[in-house]
């Protein structure tokens, strides 16, 4: 019986840590602008397919680190380059607008993408994944390089908030938006890179989603990003650490439900936890509520 | 031109007249060959359109809120009008408002839940509970066999253009009118500001009560007469995609204005139906012109403004002249 | 601001014309309509591409000889086409917009089961023929009490049929008496028959061990793949589309899964291979044809088709055709393109040497009798092993 709980806990392990992911990113952009980027679950999707684009145009055959990198800094870019000419006009005008724009931007992406590419693509391996036996325990060798690079991509993340003058700037931009040019600090710019950063983060999980399961579609970005969006709010949006957290609770819960449940109920029984969460935590377990200016 | 209209608006029988024409119009497009039956789809379409755009436009124009769930709505008030219509009720005249009723009725009972949600949370998080609601709404509908699980339900065609032309007047009368009432005033308060509001003896409570009950009943009636006229609902056609659809369809008519509402739904329903020659195309050009317009208008096309037709003579007379 | 208010009369009047335009239909030179409401986009683009090709093909190979033959004068087919998206609403507009705005005389497709119900329902209300070249669902061709519908056909085998001949293929040729079952529970056609292959190998004294479902867009299977493992089935059930079964099959292959994997008629597409590879080798499934038994009719479609389009028809393209040609061929019997008697003369067609076989409907019933066969893949082609046993 404990195989089957390791088991499990490792495809929830694999399940969150994506999910965790691209959860960083919604939460990222919220920390400093206050708006739910509904584009982001689009940019994951064209991680996947960038990766698939490197990998399968390029004449060379590049090692997988490389890979990675370039897929993170297209997208960040393209990230930026949204948040340049789609939200930045819209910074003065009600918070709808511009979440609703964000979900034009999202769709525009989204159908363009299943315009030149209606057929789901497959996804070719970038390198050889072995298959790791304990007992019936089993565990590729891809599975521990996902899990390993989203951790390694979330300490990452963590160090640049809490150990760098740019996080310290971003963290500022959160907790005061109005002082903080007063100090000197480019905000616009601040505000680009955190948008180029959360947007990476976003590619990167996009890529090691398409190397898990490799069937990459324009619309896989269209649930999972509602699902992240979900879970970054349950750990509190805004908080990087709670989009982990959330992250990894959503992914838990999906798994574990089908595991131990029918799994027909499986959504059935995610939301209503979730719901349930939120009705006794209404800010996400580690989010703060905000402060309301009388 | 533009004085002639103004003069017509606010003759007090020039809005009943046009109802009444309008109504006519459509009583004789069943009797004589004047629309192609693909002709009255669309334009059933528009009406079914209008009122999950009015009706959603209440809470997320009017009171500011940012509900996702709508497509929840309408999903209880397909399923409990075809149920009404398929299991229960024998075949009658009374059937579809009746099934548009009840739908409405369970769908405003769920609404009405979903408020005395609302008054823990707030902006961002009540979205997310909206989303939930909606995600939940959808598996449980999948999982209970007696409404056809997955497979659908196929309720029998009801919905013609009359009945569908009285839905869309009675939504946006009772709205309307909710608008311009004290309980109208106390929801476009919450929006500018809760606390003030409540600080000057707004009943804040009843407000969002009032506001996601009423919403939710005409998302129901919605959903009903979107069953009546499908011939096979399924949980697919309520997803996350469908809510979408509604709020796009919101913001780009205009946030906060029932003229607004008509205008976007309208618009989006013709252009998605003229468009389908450019296939998937199409559905990169519209959330375009929705950013653009984003972009120029935040508020949508009539943002914060309303058809003088709409306004009560109360109104009417306080603006001043332009 | 009132400007503003009178450019947006004029933008409402605008956008009330277009809405008038879209009740206009297109004039033309005098042709016969069929319409093809298919699934060009959504979850199955594949399906949706077949279908079209198949269709294309079989309308120029009558138009190059002239047109269909009609008491003394020859007329071309006008192709109409219709994307439903493989959405239940999208496909009983396009149904709609094909039967009451494009005044097509009778309508081929759609093809998965969610959608030929909706659009069967529009076709026999409005008195227009239809054949479904795929839909294997019972309820595409009977109406809600179970009685047959008098203008809905179909080109294949029903969904018990296939449950029944892929039950006994498992117990009598693989010998198992084990199954676990993996499906889409938000899915028609998968749903259906999972629960009628259950039905039908526990009667026949099989057990089914375990009765896990996703939902469709799901990528990650492997929680109900690590629950299917600890119960070791011998056989795995899949009755998934081609792209669901490649991604179970992949990560059934991953956990460390050694069981028999079988699916059924909608793993039929070539795709599979191309993204299955290694994890769906040896697998059965159960299918409309197979190249390889194929009688000179089905030679000759098979050796045009895939000089046309560079590659083997899959069976939705053979159905297709089939489809179009019963359709044509009861046009020509019925002389002149009015529905109620090509409806008439669909339901009288003496055997009709299809691509897929002989085609002829029962009296009374718009399912044809039609037999199965059960493919293996191998070497990343499709072989033929049996012929199906109900």
């Amino acid at each position: 019986m404990t195989f089957y709980l390791a088991q499990q806990t490792i495809n929830a392990l694999q399940l969150g840590s994506i999910y965790a992911l691209i959860a960083l990113g919604y939460s990222m952009v919220y920390g400093v602008l206050v708006m739910i980027n509904f584009a982001h679950g689009d940019l994951f999707m064209l991680g996947a397919f960038a990766c698939l684009l490197l990998a399968v145009l390029l004449p060379v055959h590049l090692p997988f680190v490389v890979i990675l990198l370039l897929v993170m800094i297209v997208i960040g870019l393209l990230g930026a380059f949204i948040e340049r000419v789609a939200y930045r006009p819209l910074r003065d005008a009600p918070r709808v607008s511009a979440i609703i724009t964000a979900l034009g931007c999202g769709l525009v992406i989204e159908n363009t993408t299943l315009s030149l590419s209606p057929y789901p693509q497959f996804m070719p391996e970038l390198f050889d994944s072995r298959t790791l036996s304990f007992g019936s325990l089993t565990v590729t060798t891809l599975q521990i390089l996902i899990i390993g690079v989203a951790l390694g991509l979330m300490l990452g993340l963590d160090f640049l908030i809490r150990r760098t003058s740019f996080g310290m700037a971003m963290r500022a931009i959160s907790f005061d938006a109005r002082t903080v040019p007063l100090m000197g600090i480019p905000v616009n710019r601040m505000i680009s890179l955190t948008f180029f950063v959360g947007a990476g983060l976003g590619g990167a999980a996009g890529m090691l989603y398409g190397l898990a399961y490799p069937q990459i579609s324009a619309t896989m970005g269209v649930l999972i990003g509602w699902k992240a969006f979900i879970a970054a709010v349950i750990g509190g949006i805004g908080s990087i650490r709670g989009a982990v957290l959330g992250g990894f609770i959503l992914g838990g819960v999906e798994v574990m439900a089908v595991a131990y449940l029918p799994s027909t109920y499986r959504d059935l029984i995610s939301y209503s936890l979730l719901l349930a969460i939120l009705v006794f935590k209404p800010y996400g377990l580690l989010g703060q509520p905000p402060n309301q200016k009388l | 031109m533009r004085h002639f209209l103004d003069s017509v608006a606010r003759c007090r029988w020039a809005l009943p007249a046009l109802i009444a024409v309008g109504f006519a119009f459509v009583v004789a497009c069943e009797y004589f060959p004047l629309l192609n039956d693909y002709s009255k789809i669309v334009l059933i379409t528009v009406g079914i359109n209008i009122i999950l755009c009015s009706s959603l436009n209440l809470v997320n124009g009017y009171m500011g809120e940012f509900s996702v769930g709508h497509a929840g709505f309408m999903a209880l008030g397909a399923y409990a009008s075809a149920l009404m219509t398929i299991k229960w009720l024998p075949a009658s005249v009374f059937e579809l408002p009746l099934g548009v009723l009840f739908g409405g009725t369970i769908a405003a009972a769920i609404g009405f839940l979903l408020a005395l949600l609302s008054f823990k949370t707030r902006g961002d998080y009540l979205a997310i509970i909206t989303l939930a609601f909606l995600m939940i709404v959808k598996s449980a509908i999948e999982n209970i066999n007696y409404v056809g699980g997955p497979r659908g339900m196929t309720p029998p065609v009801l919905t013609n253009l009359p009945w569908t032309f009285f839905w869309v007047v009675v939504t946006l009368w009772v709205i309307r009118n909710l608008i311009y009432s004290k309980f109208g005033r106390a929801i476009t308060a919450i929006r500018e500001d809760e606390i003030a509001a409540n600080a000057m003896g707004v009943r804040i409570r009843e407000a969002k009560i009032l506001a996601f009950v009423t919403s939710s009943f005409f998302g129901g009636v919605a959903g009903a007469l979107y069953a009546q006229v499908n011939f096979f609902i399924d949980p697919k056609s309520f997803d996350i995609v469908k809510s979408t659809e509604i709020l796009v369809m919101v913001y780009l008519g205009g946030i906060a204005s029932l003229g607004g509402s008509i205008i976007g739904a309208v618009i989006f329903t013709v252009l998605l139906q003229v468009l389908q020659p450019l296939g998937t195309w199409r559905m990169v050009i519209l959330p375009l012109i929705l950013v653009l317009l984003m972009l120029f208008r935040p508020r949508g096309i009539m943002g914060m403004r309303e058809l003088t037709w709409f306004l009560p003579a109360g109104e009417l007379f306080k603006r001043p002249k332009p | 601001m009132s400007l503003g208010q009178m450019k947006k009369l004029i933008f409402c009047a605008s956008v009330l014309a277009l809405a008038g335009l879209t009740g206009c239909g297109g004039g033309g030179s005098p042709s016969v309509k069929v319409g093809l409401n298919i699934e060009l986009t959504g979850e199955m683009p594949a399906v949706g591409a077949s279908a079209k090709n198949a269709a294309e093909m079989f309308v120029s190979q009558i138009n190059s000889g002239g047109g269909l033959d009609m008491e003394g004068t020859k007329l071309p087919i006008e192709l109409v086409i219709g994307d439903n998206g493989a959405k239940a609403d999208q496909a009983r507009t396009v149904a709609q917009r094909l039967i009451s705005q494009d005044n097509v005389v009778a309508m081929v497709g759609p093809d998965a089961s969610s959608c030929a119900i909706p659009a069967s329902i529009v076709a026999e209300t409005f008195k227009c023929p239809m054949i479904s070249p795929w839909s294997t669902n019972s309820k595409t061709t009977l109406d809600e009490e179970g009685k047959p519908k008098k203008y809905v056909f179909r080109a294949c085998f029903i969904d018990p049929f296939e449950a029944r001949v892929l039950a006994k293929f498992v117990l009598n040729n693989i010998k198992a008496k084990t199954a676990a079952v993996l499906f889409d529970v938000a899915s028609e056609a998968p749903n259906g028959q999972a629960n009628l292959f259950k039905e039908v190998f526990e009667q026949n004294g099989g057990q089914v061990v375990a009765f896990e479902t996703y939902t469709t867009g799901d990528r990650d299977f492997s929680a109900q793949l690590t629950k299917i493992k600890a119960l070791n089935p011998e056989v795995i059930f899949l009755p998934a589309y081609y792209n669901d079964a490649a991604g179970i099959a992949r990560q059934a292959r991953q956990q460390g899964i050694t069981a028999q994997l079988v699916g059924s008629d909608a793993w039929s597409s070539p795709e599979i291979i191309t993204l299955g590879g290694q994890d769906v080798e040896s697998s059965y499934f159960c299918n409309h044809y197979s190249t390889e038994i194929a009688t000179p009719v089905a030679k000759k479609f098979v050796a045009d088709y895939t000089a046309k389009y560079g590659k083997a028809p899959d069976d939705v393209a053979a159905l297709t055709y089939d489809a179009m040609g019963l359709i044509t061929e009861a046009i020509r019997t019925a002389g002149k393109a009015d529905r109620q008697a090509v409806r008439d003369a669909l339901a009288e067609i003496p055997k009709y040497e299809g691509v897929t076989g002989t085609l002829q409907f029962q009296p009374g019933s718009g399912d044809p009798v039609k037999s199965a066969v059960i493919l293996q893949i191998k070497d990343g082609k499709f072989v033929w092993i049996a012929n199906g046993q109900p």
